[in-house]
């Protein structure tokens, strides 16, 4: 393993005891039975939970980076995402009480659909620009689905659970939601990471990348599935959660030698610990309710993307030549 | 053996049958819009073609395994793109991918052969936003020699470079030929291609129009008729400068 991975993996180790400990109720004031009741089964699948989503999102955010050679692009913009979510609304409609399994089962459903809508519409040419249009077609498709079911909620306590839903959190999450998410992440980016080799090769562009043997369809049925389960699966277990895929692969790029290859795990390992860090920072916070996780994320990551845009009109590069 | 035959793609195209030998420069001339592209990025296996063939040895590159294509014809596209700021020698280590790449084992040997090949060696870590336009052009053919091809496959290399640098990439195409490889160079400037390559192919509107040595595909009749000129060669062979008179 190479030195910013082992760096991470180490901040990682350091950060998940700690967040342990972290929260409204500090785990030294409280009683021995009770803190073990409240790191077993609170704070220790929320933890793990948040490295899970955050490895997700890392990774899939390196992965289509590379794929759209754009430094700017979010995993949550190709119709994935909002796919997930759209299942997941739904189930609310169907009775979300009926069974805790419904809302991620339907998530990764919504998921898959979108996965399914994307290869079918880009896979055989398997060009760039389609895939981009696809995406973006489906998200919004997806996205004004969604709000249809939202519009048509059968009761406001259907339509309150929606949205806060949507905003995307780690609160009350079990070891369920990690036994659904972690396996499905870490396939997704087993998955990501061996489309690598060919996004290295699309640096020189699609015709280079056929030229060195790529196949382009196989390519992008790799990145649908990996982005496909990291994301869907993080979205069945925490809603949305917004420009982590974006912020993450930039402030590791610099670390790596800019090869998409080197940058999918060092961004998960980063994801993780973003994630992580700011839940907990989050569940510390004296407010009256919890600051919910996809907004705060977002708080930080759409000035975050201004200012990459700022570098970018003074002339920066973002790791292009 | 790397062959065209009747090889079609819609109206880019038209049935064009060209023989690339191994061990030889041939350059591809012709006007804009004369398929010169097209034919090698057909011959490059990177096109479906809608007509005919296009083989390696006798075997249709389509039914070839993309890897083993990839191992025998290198490619260099028109207007090559370089998207991440990688370092010289990851760029060109990237020539190694059909081989399995940094997993294939042996990949150090021929990315520094390349590099070397190149007079690249002392760029290798710098990273490729800070060459110059020449050095980035040698960049990237290294990165086509260190996969060790049977075929080179050029597509506009001397597009953008200086004259210094054009003379110094023809006598690398040239060392690769004589080093047994097939060269096929899509080349705009006529001069260029008069004095490098050992045979040209002229196309004009997707067909073969003249294949031989360049004194005879490039004759002054020949050039009338694909590029509607009147020229005259001056000068000795392999120093050829071509002379047109104005219109």
């Amino acid at each position: 393993m190479n030195r910013p991975n082992l760096t991470l993996l180490a901040c990682l180790l350091v950060a998940i005891p700690l967040s342990l400990i972290a929260g409204r109720a500090w785990i030294f004031g409280q009683e021995q039975g009770t803190a073990l009741v409240i790191i077993a089964d609170l704070r220790l699948p929320r933890a793990l939970l948040a490295v899970t989503v955050g490895a997700g999102l890392g990774a899939a955010g390196a992965a289509m980076q590379g794929y759209l050679r754009n430094p700017l692009a979010d995993p949550g913009l190709f119709g994935i995402a909002p796919g997930a979510a759209l299942g997941a609304v739904l189930s609310f409609s169907f009775g979300y009480a009926a069974s805790g399994w419904l809302l991620p089962i339907m998530a990764l459903t919504g998921a898959g659909g979108a996965m399914a809508l994307l290869a079918l519409l880009a896979g055989r040419g398997g060009g760039i620009a389609l895939f981009t249009l696809a995406g973006l077609m489906i998200a919004s498709l997806a996205g004004a689905l969604t709000s249809l079911v939202i519009s048509l909620a059968p009761n406001p306590w259907a339509l309150s659970e929606i949205v806060t839903w949507l905003m995307g959190a780690l609160t009350d999450r079990s070891w369920a939601d990690v036994a659904l998410a972690a396996p499905l992440t870490l396939i997704g980016i087993l998955v990501l990471i061996r489309a690598a080799p060919a996004l290295d090769a699309l640096t020189l562009g699609e015709d280079a990348a056929r030229s060195m043997g790529v196949r382009m369809d196989r390519l992008l049925a790799l990145l649908v599935v990996g982005v496909g389960l990291t994301i869907g699966s993080g979205v069945a277990v925490a809603g949305i959660i917004s420009f982590v895929g974006l912020m993450v692969p930039h402030l590791v790029r610099p670390l790596t030698d800019r090869r998409p290859s080197s940058l999918i795990v060092p961004s998960a390992l980063a994801g993780g610990l973003m994630v992580l860090v700011a839940d907990s920072v989050l569940r510390g916070l004296p407010l009256v309710s919890e600051l919910r996780l996809g907004i705060a994320l977002s708080l930080i990551g759409a000035p975050f993307f201004l200012w990459l845009l700022l570098r970018l009109r003074r002339g920066g590069t973002l790791g292009l030549t | 053996m790397l062959e065209a035959r009747k090889l079609s793609l819609d109206d880019r195209l038209r049935g064009a049958t060209v023989e690339i030998p191994a061990g030889r420069v041939t350059a591809i001339c012709g006007p804009n819009g004369a398929g010169k592209s097209t034919l090698v990025r057909l011959l490059a296996g990177v096109l479906t073609p809608t007509n005919g063939e296009a083989l390696l040895d006798g075997t249709h590159l389509q039914d070839m395994k993309p890897r083993e294509r990839a191992k025998a014809i290198g490619y260099l596209p028109q207007e090559p793109q370089i998207a991440w700021d990688l370092s010289v020698r990851n760029l060109v280590a990237l020539g190694r991918l059909a081989h399995g790449g940094a997993r294939g084992g042996t990949w150090q040997g021929p990315v520094d052969a390349a590099l070397s090949a190149l007079s690249l060696e002392r760029f290798a870590d710098r990273p490729v936003s800070t060459l110059s336009g020449g050095e980035r052009a040698r960049a990237l053919l290294a990165r086509v020699l260190a996969g060790e091809p049977r075929f080179i496959i050029a597509d506009e290399p001397f597009g953008s470079l200086d004259l210094a640098h054009q003379a110094s990439l023809a006598r690398y195409l040239r060392d690769q030929a004589e080093a047994g490889r097939g060269v096929v160079v899509v080349v705009h400037d006529l001069g260029l291609a008069h004095n490098i390559a050992d045979r040209v192919v002229l196309l004009k509107r997707g067909d073969v129009l003249a294949d031989g040595p360049p004194e005879e595909a490039l004759s002054p009749a020949n050039l009338t008729a694909a590029f509607g000129i009147e020229g005259t060669w001056l000068g000795e062979p392999g120093e050829r400068v071509l002379s047109v008179r104005a219109q």
